[in-house]
């Protein structure tokens, strides 16, 4: 009996601790549960698209059946169920359609404000256009005209499919091929909603470009699909942030992004993921498995990842850069946080093609609690690639003596005229540091915080300033628990 | 997994069918080669599909049709040798695995010193070794099917004893001939090394091939070092042009022991040293270097994997390498740090000068951690030479090729001179010398 009580208290405890764990009633509409061929054709349907896009995602989903789980991340978890989930769900309001703010379902700009970005806020002050993509289905897109005006595209890809399929079709799968592992071809068979950006030749995006994704129904995965061209000359900078509500059975989030840079473009790609990390046991928590990739195709592109990683169960996500172009440069900034039972393994992939092209990767892990996080990255230089550049710096910090760092680098050099260099470290939280805060008054988990923002400052310095001040407060809540 | 190869094909394409011949029957002895015989047959060679063969493909290797042991006394005119006259304490021959005692000197060594051929301490003393041949390299762990095929076969090599507190300073010097004149040879030579507390040895190891021809060596070691005892395990391999050469090193590091290894390649076409070591009792410290030169089609695999077991275990590796025409370069470092490993610090390192278009360099020095008091670093570098550097050299007159030597020799001389054993530094500088200077008389292709 006390032990019951016991439980029921470390249940409540948890759920406070949480604080964007709770969830939206809406009235879904949902196909039912499972996997199938017919599954796929009804999303397909349902998103009313033409007949290439089903026959892709139809070989798509014959390709996944005869693919293995991936294996080779340090990264354990029971098998998955694919047919214990649902796989298309939608706010009921869609078919009505709201045509401003007002007419958005008010439990679900609620949800919204709960998760600090009230839209009619954002819109006014922020000056951010935010597609915020509420399970599958995006309800409510701000800014449109603004960025009509300039010929930018920016809504959800269903939408982009029926009113652009030409550039859809043109480079749907290009950077991420439906075959390319089990997750992207899971994704490729079922995605059903994520954007759209197509910023036209020399235009320079006046505001950032910014989504929130959030799983809200229960059981359902989601599996966004985001494509993002930036043509000759033009520059981007696109954020995205995710928070999850609470929930015990685990689930899957498999998403893909894919990033075209043509001559002279930039494209810069921000994350904040902060999806249900599972409770201090373990239990529940997302799967986070996301292919991400960008191909600098033009002369002189270049592509910037930035990603601050603190929730998920799991972690699986490897924002890789193809620099096909000459001069052309990738970039990978990454924090990632594990705490608890958490599991991450991330890292990057530079692929060196071009000539003269540069990338540069610094990556800060740190594990708390029992968490493992592992950074595994390829740094690949073609025979081609004269001149190319590499510097790699990987550091890991651990808190507490159950948790663990791992560091898997791969390189590959067959040019003489290419510079490699990786660089890695690991080593405790320091206690000098921590004294020095304790002596001066400060908590023990503010110390710690502060130290690790510290650790982390070069990579968060490269987040938009909405995003860098957020990420901050995130480094702190996400080590709560961590010492003492 | 590879193809797999029923037992009776495994003996007969890479054994030489002397094994048995050589010993005494012991039945602990053949029960340790069945069950090897039995896990390698079961895992067929290494593929590129297995994630620690990742950058070596054995296919050269499976190309090979094995002749058998040729029977005649092979005639030796002139040793290669590696130190002077009078710089060994005691020099072991063995020529295609088997050991040479016409080959090798006699001298008397300090009491409490066994340094011989395995073979013979086997027909001895047969009974001596059962608990510890087999024991350190085992054939667990991931991939050890080449280990296993050396266990399958294991008949003759180096046994070194050093008893408690017997230190030696002058270094045993073993020489490793490899020959196959007519047809290809396999050979499978097993060294077996036991340290006693506060003991101290030297072991140089030189590898060299006579007449060319295809060979197989494949090597295996395993070595315990006690409390407070130090191993310099030395190496140069300079085998045949054809040959294909695999060395697994398996070492047990008691408190406060040292394991000190250095390995300088530059013959074979394919080789690969593995060496696993595995730090056990608080204050176990081990270094593992390397340099290694290649050129034409040679490749070269390095892969080493440290693993911290206790606290206050240190380890420390360099690996440098200078790649020519398409040659192949491979570095695999693994450190993992268990969990009661606090106050552990390990740091790794590797670096390769590339000298041509088609050579290939592949890195993947890895860390895993369980513990949070440690300090654990590691770095890799690929590239061409310093432009600057060459240009100061040029500027004061000096010729192109002579400054590029110039600045090899710089860039692996470093490790060569850490070495603690700094007798054996200026052979070591003159194999690098003599590569340098193969080069420059054409003999590349």
């Amino acid at each position: 009996m006390a032990a019951n009580v016991e439980t029921l208290e470390q249940v409540q405890a948890v759920t406070e601790k949480y604080k964007y764990g709770f969830v939206t009633d809406i009235e879904t509409e949902t196909a039912p549960k499972g996997l199938s061929e017919d599954i796929v054709r009804f999303i397909s349907h349902k998103k009313n698209e033409p007949e290439w896009l089903l026959a892709w995602r139809l070989k798509a989903y014959r390709h996944w059946l005869t693919m293995p789980e991936p294996q080779w991340a340090h990264v354990d978890f029971p098998p998955l169920d694919y047919q214990d989930s649902y796989y298309y769900s939608a706010p009921k309001s869609k078919t009505d359609g709201p045509k401003s703010l007002e007419e958005v379902d008010p439990e679900l700009l609620k949800t919204y404000e709960k998760l600090g970005i009230p839209l009619k806020e954002q819109e006014m002050l922020a000056g951010v256009a935010v597609d915020a993509v509420f399970d599958s289905v995006s309800v409510a897109t701000t800014f449109k005209g603004k960025l009509e005006e300039q010929g930018i595209i920016f809504c959800p890809i269903s939408e982009a499919v029926q009113n652009h399929p030409e550039l859809v079709r043109q480079y749907l799968g290009s950077v991420v091929p439906a075959a390319d592992n089990k997750h992207a071809c899971l994704n490729s068979a079922v995605f059903t909603d994520g954007s759209f950006v197509y910023i036209p030749k020399g235009v320079r995006c006046p505001m950032e470009l910014s989504t929130y994704f959030r799983i809200n129904a229960a059981n359902t995965g989601q599996f966004e699909r985001t494509l993002i061209i930036a043509d000759a000359g033009s520059y981007v900078s696109y954020l995205e942030g995710c928070t999850a509500p609470m929930r015990d059975e685990h689930q899957l989030h498999a998403a893909v992004v894919e990033l075209v840079a043509l001559d002279d473009a930039e494209i810069k790609y921000s994350t904040v993921q902060n999806w249900y990390p599972g409770d201090e046991n373990g239990v529940g928590g997302i799967y986070n498995f996301v292919t991400k990739r960008g191909a600098c195709r033009g002369h002189n592109s270049k592509i910037s990842w930035t990603q601050v990683e603190t929730g998920s169960a799991i972690t699986w996500k490897y924002p890789s850069c193809i620099l096909q172009g000459d001069n052309s440069v990738g970039e990978f900034y990454s924090v990632a946080i594990t705490n608890n039972m958490q599991q991450a393994d991330t890292g990057t992939k530079m692929i060196h093609l071009g000539k003269n092209t540069r990338s540069r990767i610094v990556s800060k892990g740190i594990s708390a609690g029992r968490s493992q996080q592992t950074y595994r990255g390829l740094v690949k230089i073609s025979p081609k690639a004269q001149g190319a550049r590499n510097h790699t710096q990987c550091d890991s910090l651990l808190i507490g003596d159950l948790c663990g760092a791992h560091t898997v680098p791969y390189i590959e050099c067959r040019n003489r005229g290419a510079v490699v260099e990786h660089e890695a470290t690991t080593s405790k939280i320091s206690e000098d540091q921590l004294f020095y805060c304790r002596q001066r008054g400060i908590s023990q988990e503010d110390a710690v915080a502060l130290v690790v923002n510290g650790f982390c400052r070069e990579v968060l310095q490269q987040l938009p300033m909405e995003f860098a001040v957020e990420a901050q407060k995130l480094v702190g809540i996400s080590l709560e628990g961590s010492v003492g | 997994m590879g193809e797999q190869l029923a037992t009776a094909d495994i003996l007969q394409k890479y054994g030489t069918g002397a094994a048995r011949a050589e010993t005494p029957a012991q039945p602990w002895l053949e029960s340790l080669r069945t069950g090897a015989r039995e896990r390698a047959a079961a895992a067929g060679l290494p593929t590129p599909k297995q994630e620690s063969w990742k950058y070596t493909n054995l296919r050269p290797l499976e190309k090979l049709a094995f002749g058998p042991r040729s029977q005649d006394q092979i005639g030796i005119d002139r040793l290669p040798n590696l130190l002077p006259q009078g710089q060994s304490a005691r020099r072991l021959v063995f020529v295609n695995g088997q050991f040479r005692a016409d080959l090798s000197t006699r001298a008397a060594l300090p009491e409490g010193v066994r340094a011989g051929s395995l073979a013979n301490a086997l027909a001895e003393d047969g009974a001596g070794l059962k608990d510890l041949l087999g024991r350190i390299a085992n054939g667990d762990g991931e991939d050890q099917a080449m280990l296993d095929l050396n266990t399958a076969f294991v008949s003759d090599g180096l046994f070194l004893h050093v008893a408690v507190g017997v230190r030696i300073d002058l270094p045993i010097e073993v020489i490793y001939l490899g020959t196959a004149p007519r047809e290809p040879q396999a050979f499978h030579p097993r060294c077996l090394i036991a340290m006693e507390e506060n003991s101290s040895a030297i072991v140089v190891e030189h590898h060299a091939g006579i007449g060319g021809g295809a060979y197989f060596a494949n090597h295996g070691c395993e070595a315990r070092i006690g409390e407070r005892a130090e191993l310099r395990h030395y190496k140069v391999q300079a085998e045949a042009d054809d040959a294909i050469h695999m060395a697994n090193v398996h070492v047990e590091v008691g408190a406060g022991g040292v394991y000190d290894s250095f390995a300088l390649t530059r013959g074979a076409r394919l080789s690969r040293n593995e060496v696993r070591v595995r730090l056990e009792a608080p204050g176990a410290e081990c270094h593992l270097n390397g340099v290694y030169m290649l050129r034409g089609d040679q490749h070269c695999d390095n892969t080493t994997a440290i693993e911290h077991l206790a606290p206050e275990t240190s380890s420390r590796e360099v690996f440098k390498g200078v790649l020519d025409d398409r040659a192949r370069g491979v570095f695999q470092g693994k450190i993992v740090v268990h969990p009661k490993a606090q106050k552990s610090d390990g740091h790794q390192l590797s670096k390769a000068l590339l000298l041509s278009d088609s050579a290939e360099m592949d890195a993947k020095p890895e860390l895993e951690i369980y513990a949070d008091d440690v300090k654990c670093s590691h770095g890799a570098t690929a590239g061409d030479m310093d432009p600057d550097a060459l240009f100061y050299l040029r500027a004061r007159g000096i010729p192109e090729a002579t400054a590029r030597h110039m600045l090899i020799e710089a860039f692996l001389s470093d490790t060569i001179n850490s070495l603690a054993a700094k007798g054996l530094c200026p052979a070591l500088m003159s194999s690098v010398g003599h590569w340098l200077s193969d080069a420059a008389t054409g003999d590349a292709p």
